[in-house]
């Protein structure tokens, strides 16, 4: 719509390229397995697998049956199984326990797990104590990179998140560096990199090792700089309800591999329709972007003008209508379908969020933002608790409360937690500990001297507290700062001003005009400063893990903002939503860029809470 | 895209893919390339040892201060080669094992083996020259921990099995640790596992927050709770190892089994805010079950009219007290399904209690229930209603239950906030409401709007009417 700023940001790589790699590859280590075989997909392999082959293609490699990894016991009477899944020790001790039933049974098998984007050592040692190694024989096909979308490139890994912010485990860091290195072979060399946090600097040594081991071909760069950011940078802004069409249609319908199933109340018929959501839908492509209020106008606009087009049957002579349904109808039909598709959307939409209290709940998170009437905003959320009302929307108020206030005044955390737990359920008691552990949601802590006391017991290390302190410790240097920075970098837009949601004059239009994002805040400012001179307070604030990196002699050139150098890639290490990217296309259109996003996965508030939850093994 | 283009044979063939290649190559320019690691990872160690004294014994936390004191955007050099430049990534582990670890103090006492001589061609050579030839016979070179783990990151062969000195062992972890692949840490420590007894691998754990935390997480991942909860106890973090053990109880199927390993956790050392709320899981469940005995029979009229739709079992506590408040009210206190008894047992607040009973009548359609649920009598033995929550908030969920606008407007005129009250009371039609309201705000003029909505001839126009001839009104506008 009416978006001005430059018009001469640079083209993007085309990363079909990905696809077709990723793909090749699979074909080969099928064919590595030859005849008639069975192959077996993790469930959250598949729609991934759906983007770059069908199963026509698996068909002609002598793939007979598919079946969805369900870690039951398998019907199968093939003679060879072929396993796709994730280097999860779950499903191979699944594979091990078909194995070994197969064995019992005196049947004999061939069986292959094909692990993607790699194999993990763990998953060797499971085969190996279940006595199967050997009878297993395993490959790794290195799909590491899934273009979701012309600037959305995905990891579709989600458990990275959890793994590495969670649970301390870095198994995926050198995945993530392995990535970053494809990207820097087919579309590099990069000129510079920035980046923040401590996965950050190891991705990027990573990915330094792998490019000295490796040889670089000369080659025009396709993509200047890279900026990589830790999810725990910023868990502000995932944490807040999306308003900006795409990241809402992810809330409420949850896009799934860039694709989004409209149920019976959107298409209004009987069925559910699957789309794709990506640049090719020519009505989506001109909304995603845009805050909810004005989808609206555009799309009663757009449904005018289609009105028109269709109009202009009337009158037309033979000849004129057979050209006009050769050419135009086609168009305008498909135009047709996906303009009552993303009305009906938001008419869902607009439903579910009039039932909710929507208004009363974005009141409360910017009231948190603004640190504006705290207290209301804890009774407020006391109530949704009290109601019952959605178990992680109550979670997700919890913790943006902690996060803008740095933690909760110790009475209030334990009333919120025994209220919690009285709504939803004692077992969450794992899920509170799990939050504070990633200081998601923690207790103030009284200010003593605590570095007095770290360094008194630090020398007696057998002293049984030790655990209890070391929490302490960790919740303590994960300190969010959220109200310093705000003030810092201005996240805050000045209240009392009107803000013109269809006229974006920053940032903050994503969030109603209440809020700019801090991640995407981080990477403009860096940009611009062309380091992180000047931001030293900022990123003190940020527990530091900041580095930015030239690589190579091209210094002069670099300096010149040739296209490439526009071109920045942002890698999300634990994920990255809608609204982010929305956010940065904002400033790509303003200043001039273009953002390519890689991302461990697509995030939004449910998946980073539901990442927190324990459930039964 | 669906069929393969010729282009795509060739990638099988570039060197760019590589990485599918399983093959062994020990070329001359790979040695070239380890030494010159070698040489920058001595460089990198130098700098550790500088921070040595702000180094504690515990992992991330406090190397993430270290790290905010180093690292500083302009500590890092650009590199003035062809290259980019390496930068410090993480604690690792050489510093926090050398200032603190009781394998340092055995390593002074020990003679030296190749994991003192951490000299960059000493390294290599060194462990040959000091071991018997026996023991060096079936390597074809030997390797030290550095190129063990390269090796392992790589996919290529390796073995483990020379590592048997406690020192390699934990040099061989410490450098997986720095090289940040979970992966290979992973390897390590499943080695460890398997070959060191568990108190050792446990206190040298203790002093290796990132490997512990691999470990953890694999134990976790293996389902071997036994070892994790040996683990947790002698690391002293006993809180994380009661949470540990209580998880247990979401695998267990069986309400009975599932209440008796409940009430053997309430011994466990939780934290004093998680005992009282394990205590309450046991004892919660305890009432379900009883609860659910008798309940599913449904013999009381009130199943019959309203069928359950699930079992009360395994339900949160408020849930409890709904199903309760819908299927046992007036109960006396003496019964375990009574409102009254669960709202004491588990201490919930005035307010939570009035809601929760609020939508359990409404939902009845009870307006007798609600109304006494909001009556108190004054010590004239006047009624008056009072509620603990607001009462636009007890007209939403009564609306939300279909009550009809007699029920409503006896809320909504209780709002406090005017506006609030008028804009309800318009939405939901409780016109006596509204016109009581302008009458006592005097406003005539928005009287004689609302009169024009109103059917000629009806009891509110009338109504309206009457008010507006009415000359002892003294109205404001």
């Amino acid at each position: 719509m009416a978006h001005t700023g430059r018009k001469d940001a640079p083209e993007l790589p085309d990363f079909a390229l990905l696809k077709r790699l990723a793909k090749d590859q699979l074909i080969y280590l099928l064919e590595q397995l030859p005849g008639r075989k069975d192959l077996f997909i993790d469930a959250d392999l598949m729609s991934p697998l759906d983007r770059i082959a069908n199963v026509t293609t698996l068909k002609q490699h002598e793939v007979d049956k598919l079946y969805k990894v369900e870690l039951k016991p398998i019907f199968s009477v093939s003679d060879q199984l072929c396993f796709l899944i994730r280097p999860r020790i779950q499903t191979v001790k699944w594979i091990a326990d078909i194995v070994n039933s197969d064995k019992a049974s005196g049947r004999f098998r061939r069986y292959k797990i094909i692990f993607t984007p790699q194999k993990f050592y763990a998953c060797d040692t499971v085969l190996e104590e279940q006595g199967v190694y050997g009878d297993v024989t395993s490959d790794e096909w290195s799909f590491y990179l899934l273009p979701l979308d012309d600037d959305i490139i995905s990891l579709e890994l989600p458990e990275f998140f959890r793994d590495y912010f969670l649970e301390g485990d870095q198994r995926w860091v050198t995945t993530a560096g392995s990535a970053l290195h494809l990207l820097h072979s087919l579309y590099g060399p990069f000129s510079k990199v920035y980046g923040i946090g401590r996965c950050a600097k190891m991705v990027y040594e990573s990915w330094r090792e792998q490019v000295e081991d490796g040889e670089q071909k000369a080659q025009q760069p396709e993509i200047g700089n890279v900026f990589l950011i830790d999810r725990d940078v910023d868990f502000v802004t995932p944490l807040c309800s999306q308003v900006v069409y795409e990241g809402l249609v992810d809330d409420i319908f949850r896009i799934k591999c860039g694709s989004v199933e409209f149920g019976p109340e959107v298409t209004s018929s009987d069925k559910s329709i699957k789309v794709m959501l990506n640049s090719q839908d020519k009505v989506f492509n001109e909304i995603r972007n845009e805050h909810f209020s004005n989808v609206f106008g555009f799309l009663s606009q757009k449904a005018r003008s289609l009105q028109t087009a269709y109009d202009k049957r009337r009158g037309m002579d033979i000849k004129q209508m057979k050209t006009f349904v050769s050419e135009e109808l086609k168009g305008l039909k498909q135009e047709h379908r996906l303009l009552s598709l993303h009305i009906g959307a938001s008419e869902s939409i607009m439903k579910k969020k009039t039932k909710q209290d929507f208004q009363e709940l974005l009141k409360t998170e910017h009231s948190l933002l603004e640190d504006f009437e705290v207290r209301e905003c804890i009774s407020f959320i006391e109530e949704h608790i009290n109601r019952q009302v959605s178990m992680i929307e109550s979670l997700r108020l919890l913790c943006l409360l902690s996060l803008t206030e740095n933690g909760l005044l110790p009475k209030d955390y334990r009333s919120l937690k025994a209220q919690y737990l009285q709504s939803y359920g004692i077992e969450h008691l794992l899920t509170f500990a799990n939050l504070r552990q990633m200081g998601l949601l923690v207790e103030q802590q009284p200010g003593e001297a605590l570095t007095v006391v770290e360094s008194k017991v630090g020398k007696l290390v057998n002293d049984k507290t030790v655990g209890k302190l070391t929490d302490a410790f960790s919740s303590l240097a994960k300190k969010s700062n959220f109200r310093a920075l705000s003030k810092k970098l201005m996240l805050i837009p000045k209240t009392g001003e009107e803000y013109d949601l269809r006229v974006p004059r920053d940032m903050a239009y994503i969030f109603s005009g209440a809020y700019v994002p801090l991640s995407c805040k981080l990477i403009e400012q860096v940009l611009e400063r062309d380091g992180w001179t000047g931001l030293e307070e900022v990123t003190r604030l940020l527990n530091g893990h900041e580095f930015a990196v030239t690589g190579g002699t091209s210094g002069t050139e670099a300096r010149i903002k040739t296209d490439p150098q526009r071109i920045i890639l942002v890698m999300f290490l634990g994920g990255c939503t809608y609204s982010e990217m929305s956010a940065l296309r904002f400033i790509g259109r303003e200043k001039g860029y273009r953002f390519i996003v890689v991302t461990t996965a697509i995030t939004n508030s449910s998946r980073l809470l539901e990442a927190m939850l324990e459930y039964q093994a | 895209m669906s069929r393969a283009k010729p282009e795509d044979d060739e990638y099988w063939n570039s060197s760019k893919f590589k990485a599918f290649t399983f093959e062994d190559d020990d070329d001359e320019f790979t040695k070239l390339k380890e030494s010159k690691r070698a040489v920058n990872s001595i460089l990198v160690d130098d700098d550790d040892d500088d921070d040595v004294e702000k180094v504690s014994w515990s992992g991330e936390p406090i190397g993430s201060i270290s790290w905010s004191v180093n690292e500083t955007a302009s500590s890092i050099r650009t590199g003035g080669e062809q290259s980019f430049p390496k930068i410090n990534t993480a604690p690792s582990l050489p510093k926090q094992g050398s200032v603190y670890s009781l394998s340092s103090l055995f390593r002074a006492k020990s003679k030296p083996s190749f994991s003192e001589s951490f000299d960059t061609s000493a390294r290599v050579y060194a462990p040959v020259l000091r071991r018997p030839k026996s023991e060096c016979q079936d390597y074809v070179s030997d390797r030290s921990p550095e190129e063990t783990i390269r090796r392992m990151r790589k996919g290529k062969a390796y073995s483990l099995e020379r590592f048997r000195s406690l020192q390699d062992k934990l040099l061989l972890l410490d450098e997986a640790v720095s090289a940040h692949d979970g992966n290979v840490i992973t390897a390590v420590l499943i080695y460890l596992k398997k070959s060191l007894d568990k108190e050792i691998l446990f206190r040298e754990l203790m002093l290796r927050e990132i490997a512990l935390r691999h470990y953890v997480h694999y134990l976790k991942e293996m389902g071997e709770q036994k070892p994790l909860v040996e683990l947790m106890k002698a690391l002293g973090r006993t809180e994380d190892m009661a949470l540990m053990q209580y998880k247990e109880h979401m695998n267990i199927k069986d309400e009975v089994e599932r209440r008796d390993f409940l009430k053997k956790s309430l011994g466990l050392p939780f934290s004093q805010d998680d005992a009282t709320h394990v205590q309450d899981h046991y004892t919660l469940l305890e009432r379900q079950i009883i609860i659910e005995a008798n309940d599913k029979k449904g013999e009381a009229e009130i199943f019959k009219k309203f069928p359950r739709k699930a079992s009360i079992l395994n339900m949160p506590i408020i849930t409890t007290l709904y199903y309760s408040c819908f299927y046992h009210y007036g109960e006396s206190e003496g019964t375990f399904s009574s409102p009254a008894n669960i709202r004491k047992t588990f201490r919930i607040s005035e307010k939570q209690y009035v809601l929760t009973a609020l939508g359990a009548r409404a939902k009845l359609k009870n307006w007798f229930d609600v109304d006494s649920l909001f009556n108190t009598k004054n010590w004239l033995g006047y009624t008056k209603k009072r509620s603990p929550i607001g009462f636009h908030r007890v007209v939403d969920i009564l609306q939300k239950n279909n009550a009809p606008v007699q029920v409503l407007q006896d809320y909504v005129t209780l709002i406090d906030d005017q506006e609030l009250k008028l804009s309800l009371a318009q939405k939901y039609k409780c016109h006596d409401v509204v016109i009581n309201t302008y009458k006592d705000l005097k406003d005539r003029q928005q009287l004689i709007v609302y009169q024009g909505k109103m059917e000629r001839g009806s009891h509110e126009y009338r109504n309206i009417e009457e008010l507006l001839n009415n000359m002892q009104i003294r109205w404001k506008n």
